[in-house]
């Protein structure tokens, strides 16, 4: 339980520390950017506006100390203000919020299921014909910025060979409906800036996935496993691969920010009109409390992520809970 | 020079499988380096980028800043990579790129390498209560998202080279900070730290000559880990438009490109040519890395073909 309870004090320290960096930074940053933004609003509900000059250190006529605590107050109640537009911050995010969870759920799950498998199967026969070629050639392909495989895949699927579209969530005209044709659509629009983010992550978990096996193949419990006349099978993946995906599983979310990162750049890059597209534009903008309910968004995803880890990570790890 | 490489991994195989002293032994370290394929082809490449980002005139037939060009040409003689929308020279423009690009990377590298190696050494060398608010502090960085930060910081920093590679060091440090500290953590108590605390040495001593000696090979792999991901981000961040528009690096050959839709208009060489640069670029320390990886860890090797198969 010691793990569980060190591990929820970094979820809270990291969640307060990414809701500081937002108060702290308009106040710190030459040329408060905020005011020109605030002054455009009008017509907005008088304690949306006041939680944003709060946040943005406009027009206060309280103590720094005081408004931070006020700042505090209105993000753990929910109230991120509204954006340049005067919508509500939350509403904007949760109405894009499907396209990307859609996309990079998607895209990391496949990724991360194909590299560890292959992890598993390139560790098993170390020096053998997938071993020798697989895990150098992912983890080259891993350094590959996001973009550029974006690049070549729209270069060759979209521009040259016309199969696939350009970019956007759907085609341009086709009405939102649960219709065969328009699933199939949107399938058609998501699958060019999915593969990109696939092709991209999945070399991470081979590398990851092969080096913490080649340390597991070595351990006692296996080769008293193997001693006792287990099927290969089992003695791989219930005994080394079970034990080896452990640190994966922290990894996998401590990767998420990472991953939500490329998807930004791939979201820009194919128009897609998730959150990351939407940061884009905020950014373009300069829409300051969008983007900082965003970055804030970003941040609570991956710490819950973490979390969700952990917890299974203590679940499937008995050592972990006596620790 | 071939036949030599060749007689010498199989050597090379079984010397370091006897004992594992020798991956400590610098020469042959050194040596084992040299003969690792990746190893050689990863430093060919970026040697290559060297002398080009030190003589790009040598190389660039065009001066790249000179809007003097038919615009939009396709590939020829006189402009191998085409022209851009504003008619200046492609491949001009990618020579001339290669310098500020490797600058940046290498010096956000470089001080990032040095802020994890003191903070990740100092947390394992101190420990107690330092040490938990310095791991505290690193986990705290690595889990805060890098990009949306630094779009964030981005609507406040001024525009230009410093504010990037200030950004990029802010956001990449904390990577090996902990790898480091853990390897601080197996050092600290090793007899010959233990006798320089009895001789009383100064703290700042011990780390600096007793402890960061010792892990020069796995700081020397922090850096081109780095180096690999700094490449590639770097260019995101001015893909996206939010980095230092006005100079030449490869990342804003991108940009540009991009919004004026290079691609999609029949300009592919101009749109996809400093993406694949980028690429080479971290190719080449990905390689270096990895082949370092493995003559440091004689485990990873995919060399000892007997001992790593199991009996199935």
């Amino acid at each position: 339980m010691r793990y569980l309870a060190r591990r929820g004090v970094l979820f809270l320290v990291t969640l307060w520390a990414a809701l500081t960096v937002n108060f702290i930074i308009p106040r710190v940053m030459p040329g408060n950017e905020a005011t020109a933004v605030l002054g455009t609003l009008h017509n907005v509900n008088p304690a949306a506006l006041h939680a944003l000059q709060i946040e943005f250190a406009v027009n206060v006529h309280q103590s720094v100390l005081s408004s931070y605590f006020e700042y505090l107050g209105n993000c753990l109640t929910g109230q991120f203000g509204v954006t340049a537009q005067g919508v509500p911050v939350m509403t904007e995010i949760m109405s894009k919020l499907p396209w990307t969870l859609g996309l990079v759920g998607v895209a990391t799950v496949l990724a991360f299921v194909i590299g560890t498998v292959a992890g598993i199967a390139s560790a098993w026969r170390l020096g053998g014909r997938l071993d020798s070629v697989l895990p150098p050639t992912l983890f080259i392909v891993s350094t590959i910025p996001a973009f550029f495989i974006g690049l070549l895949l729209i270069y060759v699927f979209a521009v040259r060979l016309n199969w696939l579209p350009l970019g956007g969530n759907y085609s341009v005209g086709a009405t939102p409906s649960w219709s065969l044709s328009f699933i199939w659509d949107v399938l058609k629009h998501a699958l060019l800036p999915a593969l990109s983010l696939v092709i991209v992550t999945a070399g991470l978990w081979v590398y990851s996935m092969r080096n913490n096996m080649i340390t597991t193949v070595s351990e006692d419990y296996v080769k008293t496993a193997r001693a006792k006349g287990l099927p290969t099978r089992r003695i791989k993946y219930d005994y080394a691969a079970r034990n080896a995906i452990l640190p994966n599983l922290t990894g996998f979310a401590m990767q998420l920010g990472y991953v939500l990162g490329g998807a930004i750049v791939i979201e820009y890059l194919f128009s897609y009109p998730g959150l990351g597209y939407l940061f884009y534009t905020a950014s373009t903008n300069h829409d300051l409390p969008l983007m900082e309910g965003l970055f804030l968004f970003y941040t609570v995803a991956v710490l819950v992520c973490v979390l969700v880890a952990d917890i299974l990570t203590a679940i499937l790890d008995p050592r972990t809970r006596e620790g | 020079m071939a036949t030599d490489a060749a007689s010498n991994t199989a050597t090379a195989g079984t010397a370091a499988a006897t004992d594992a002293e020798t991956a400590t032994s610098p020469r042959r370290f050194t040596r084992s380096l040299l003969h690792n394929r990746k190893a050689l082809i990863g430093a060919v490449i970026l040697l290559v980028m060297v002398f080009v980002s030190v003589f790009p005139g040598l190389i660039a037939p065009h001066d790249p800043e000179a809007s003097i060009y038919p615009p939009n040409l396709g590939p020829s003689w006189n402009h191998l990579l085409g022209t851009t929308q504003l008619g200046q020279d492609v491949f001009s423009q990618l020579i001339w790129s290669t310098r500020l690009t490797l600058e940046v990377t290498l010096v956000v590298s470089l001080i990032a390498t040095l802020i994890s190696m003191i903070i990740g050494v100092t947390a394992a060398y101190a420990g107690g209560l330092t040490d938990r608010v310095l791991t505290m502090t690193t986990d705290v960085f690595l889990i805060i998202p890098v990009l949306p930060l630094l779009i964030l910081l981005s609507a406040y920093l001024t525009p230009g080279t410093g504010s990037l590679i200030l950004a990029l060091i802010i956001t990449s440090w904390a990577f090996q900070a902990r790898q480091l500290r853990s390897q601080g953590l197996s050092v600290r108590n090793r007899d010959y730290v233990v006798a320089a605390r009895v001789r009383g040495e100064r703290p700042l001593y011990i780390v600096l000559v007793e402890i960061v000696p010792t892990m020069t090979s796995l700081i020397v792999a922090s850096f081109l880990a780095l180096a690999v991901f700094e490449v590639g981000f770097a260019a995101s961040l001015q893909f996206l438009g939010l980095g230092n528009s006005g100079s030449l690096m490869w990342g804003t050959m991108l940009y540009n490109a991009q919004q004026a839709a290079a691609l999609e208009s029949g300009n592919a060489w101009w749109a996809l040519s400093p993406g694949a640069a980028v690429a080479l670029m971290g190719a080449g320390f990905a390689l270096l890395n990895y082949a370092f990886d493995e003559v440091g860890n004689p485990a990873l090797r995919p060399l000892r073909r007997k001992r790593g198969r199991t009996p199935a």
